[in-house]
């Protein structure tokens, strides 16, 4: 019954995402303020509903109800708990109906948000949010329903892909997605300043901290999909620059650049169209990454969700709002008054290096990830692009960036001094060398790449603090007026140096893997196998029965050198229901370093182990938390906590064309 | 969700019982191991698609592997051995496209943004600041006389 009703509440959603998307509008240009206020009702309404639907999917997959079609090809009796409910959304349907109810809402959020917006610029986004959330609802409804029954019910279900068995599924996806959709509600802001003509500082902080949030939620999503497919998959490898991958970075490298931009919208009431576009293109990239992900263009054959209709309609989804708020654009964008000029060598100036650099980063892994597709269209040629067109493109275009990052995030808004500020960033630029001299001594050799990744990274750490340490020194003097600065500082300083020193902490983490090493054996029990810097000893081989699985567990004993580290489990599994294999890795962390332990089959009478030293990779991931503190910092400075004033009597007014 | 495609995809095609390189395909010489293992990364697994075979863990992959193997132990180059499996396979096992007249845009494109890129700013930045250098028409004798009025007035 619940499924009815689950099923019907979506429905009703639909209905009232109608409502929320032309109502508000309509009473906005006629001047009628009643009509002009349904948004936040219609918008709430609609999460309630999209959420009790959404819930109702869950109760049915924690009860097993296997007369669900969703839940018998996705589920099984014998899981977990957590597994019946992550199962929830580790399925095309399911996860599209996760998708929707997040881009409701960040709908309901904007609805009750304290924050006093104009009223036509909250009418219109609301709007905006609503005719995303009515064409995704119909995409759900019309092509992938996840309510629908069998009849009659199987006595079990097939179980959930065994590699999805995993807390990876409970966390990555849904915070993949609130980045992800997070950005519709930006794009909604951009097309509503569109719509009403005007865009202003007061546009750019009532949009910065959603920018900040998805930011925040999508390198938190992006990092730990990266860390699960580095544990699950085997191999240890952590980046593939495959499509699907890809399609995550596109939003998040433009997110990055809006972030970026809408400081100098904010401050210097400068380069408003192009962050316009930038509002614009960001969710356009999410969208684009549904339509590679859901209609599997990229993977042709292979594609799990294979489904020509739902690939025609996401790319119809996709057409009509990306190709609409473009035409938007163009028609609208001229009447926006550029704001105004800036010296080259500035705060600003040095913002929009940045976002040439991080767009052209952007291009090239939209470029990379599309070109095979088109060029098989026009010509029938069929060419791979994978990760040593990356290496080549993508790393020569964000290197420079990082490497001028310190320097920019010191210089003063409006006239900067170049050459103070690289003055300012000697010390941090010595430190950087001598690391990266210290590293070529200590490691002997090696790549040479390398050692100048970890200067980088000290340089951007280091250059970070530097900011901050001369602010706090610059006019205090005593221990505790330095405190009291520190403390008075904008948090959006702090926000700034975290996430610039979480930059720093990857880029030394994807250096050091030049130093990693991998033994390849076959063992028997009591034989040893050494990888760099960790040598594992294979103790047993036994066999262990879980819920729904069955596994061979191999343990080992750990140790560097002389220092004995915890012994360490690596596993083969059969789960039963699909008797599909999967290889569970077994992982030592040794500080910030990782000693990581694969089985392979069984060969003459040992097993195949594949062991890897993984020097200071933690910090890849770390580094990616750091940076997401550092934006959740941003998110509580006080300029986002306290009501925005009210628009300025001398506002730039554009009148509507017509 | 695009990891568990990734997943997905790889859970359905690649999970058969074999898991990357082999000890068995092992070559006794470090030197040829270590120049397999870089044409090996290079080389697209036909089977799992986004992986190099090095990766792999599909049959197809490891006769591949066994291949690039064999042509470096009868005395093939690296370039010969790319090119022995291209010759079999096409581009598409290349992960890295060569450059040719259909791929110089997607090689070039990167760099001719930037270049583009910086060339407009350059030029944007030039323009801002000779007219705000020309149009600014220098004081008066009358408004110098008023300005070092004013300041005088200030400092007292």
């Amino acid at each position: 019954m619940i499924v009815e009703i689950g099923h019907f509440a979506l429905a009703l959603a639909l209905g009232v995402a109608v409502v929320q998307a032309l109502v508000p509008l309509w009473g906005v240009s006629r001047r009628d303020a009643a009509l002009a206020s349904v948004g936040p009702a219609a918008a709430v309404t609609c999460f309630l509903l999209v959420a009790f639907s959404f819930l109702a999917l869950v109760v049915s997959y924690v009860r097993s109800d296997f007369s669900v079609e969703n839940v018998v090809a996705n589920s099984h009796s014998a899981q977990p708990l957590i597994y019946k409910v992550t199962s929830t959304w580790g399925n095309h349907e399911g996860s599209m109906l996760l998708w929707v109810l997040i881009l409701t809402l960040f709908g309901a959020l904007v609805a009750v948000s304290r924050r006093s917006l104009p009223t036509r610029l909250r009418a219109g986004t609301l709007a905006a949010q609503g005719f995303v959330t009515v064409a995704f609802l119909a995409f759900v409804l019309l092509t992938s329903n996840p309510f629908r029954r069998l009849d009659p019910a199987p006595g079990e279900g097939q179980d959930l892909n065994p590699i999805l068995q995993d807390l990876g599924l409970a966390i990555h996806p849904p915070l993949l997605y609130v980045g992800y959709v997070g950005f519709s509600i930006t794009y909604a802001f951009a097309v509503a300043a569109l719509i009403d003509g005007r865009i202003d500082a007061v546009w750019a902080r009532a949009v910065r901290p959603w920018t900040l949030l998805a930011w925040v939620f999508l390198t938190l999503g992006i990092a730990m999909g990266s860390y699960w497919a580095y544990y699950e998959l085997g191999w240890g490898g952590w980046w593939f620059w495959d499509p699907v991958e890809n399609a995550s970075l596109m939003p998040w490298l433009a997110g990055t650049a809006l972030i970026h931009s809408t400081v100098v919208m904010e401050k210097r009431d400068a380069l408003k169209v192009w962050t316009i576009l930038l509002a614009i293109l960001t969710f356009s990239l999410s969208l684009l990454g549904t339509f590679i992900v859901r209609s599997g263009v990229l993977t042709s054959v292979h594609s799990f969700a294979s489904d020509p209709g739902r690939g025609l309609f996401i790319l119809a989804i996709l057409v009509f709002f990306v190709g609409g708020s473009l035409a938007l654009f163009a028609w609208r964008a001229p009447l926006l008054r550029q704001g105004g000029l800036f010296a080259p060598i500035s705060r600003e100036g040095a913002l929009v290096v940045n976002n040439l650099f991080i767009a052209t980063a952007c291009a090239t892994v939209f470029i990379g990830t599309l070109y095979p597709l088109v060029l098989e269209m026009l010509t029938g040629d069929k060419i791979s692009v994978g990760p040593p067109f990356f290496n080549a493109t993508f790393v020569p275009v964000v290197v420079p960036l990082l490497l001028l990052l310190p320097i920019g995030q010191t210089l003063a808004w409006k006239r900067g001094d170049l050459l103070g500020a690289a003055q300012r960033m000697s010390a941090a630029l010595v430190l950087a060398i001598v690391s990266g001299l210290a590293v070529v001594a200590i490691m002997r050799g090696g790549p040479v790449l390398a050692p100048l990744g970890i200067g980088l990274g000290v340089f951007l750490i280091a250059g970070s603090a530097w900011d901050i340490g001369e602010r706090v020194v610059r006019r205090a003097s005593g221990a505790s007026a330095m405190l009291s600065r520190a403390i008075g500082l904008p948090r959006s300083a702090w926000g700034t140096a975290f996430a610039h020193a979480g930059v720093g902490l990857s880029v030394i983490g994807i250096a050091a893997a030049a130093w990693s090493a991998e033994g390849i054996g076959v063992l028997k029990p009591g034989e040893s196998l050494t990888s760099g810097r960790y040598t594992v000893v294979l103790e047993t081989v036994t066999p262990r029965k879980g819920p729904n699985f069955t596994e061979d567990v191999a343990r080992f004993r750990v140790s560097a050198g002389d220092r004995q580290l915890k012994p360490v489990e690596a596993m083969k599994r059969v789960y039963t229901a699909r008797a599909m294999p999967t290889t569970e890795a077994g992982i030592r962390t040794d500080g910030l370093s990782q000693v990581y332990v694969s089985l392979g089959e069984p060969q003459g009478g040992g097993i195949a182990v594949r062991v890897y030293d993984k020097p200071l990779i933690l910090l890849i991931w770390i580094g990616a938390v750091v940076m997401a503190f550092g934006g959740a910092l941003s998110l509580t400075d006080r300029r986002f906590r306290l009501a925005v004033p009210r628009r300025a009597a001398t506002r730039t007014v554009i009148q509507p064309a017509e | 969700m695009r990891r568990v495609l990734a997943l997905l995809m790889l859970g359905l095609l690649c999970a058969s019982p074999v898991r990357a390189v082999q000890p068995d395909e092992v070559l006794p010489n470090a030197t040829l191991e270590q120049r397999a293992r870089q044409i090996s990364g290079g080389l697209r697994c036909l089977v799992c698609q986004n992986q190099s075979i090095d990766d792999s863990d599909a049959p197809l992959a490891r006769d591949l592997r066994i291949l690039v193997r064999e042509r470096l132990v009868a005395g093939d180059t690296d370039e010969a051995v790319r090119d022995f499996v291209v010759a079999r396979y096409g581009n598409f096992v290349l992960l890295s496209p060569p450059l040719n007249i259909r791929t110089i845009a997607l090689w070039v494109a990167p760099f001719l943004i930037l270049a583009f890129g910086l060339a407009y700013l350059g030029r944007r930045s030039r323009l801002m600041r000779t007219p705000a250098g020309q149009q600014t028409k220098p004081l008066s004798e009358d408004e110098q006389a008023r300005v070092d009025a004013l300041i005088r007035r200030d400092g007292n």
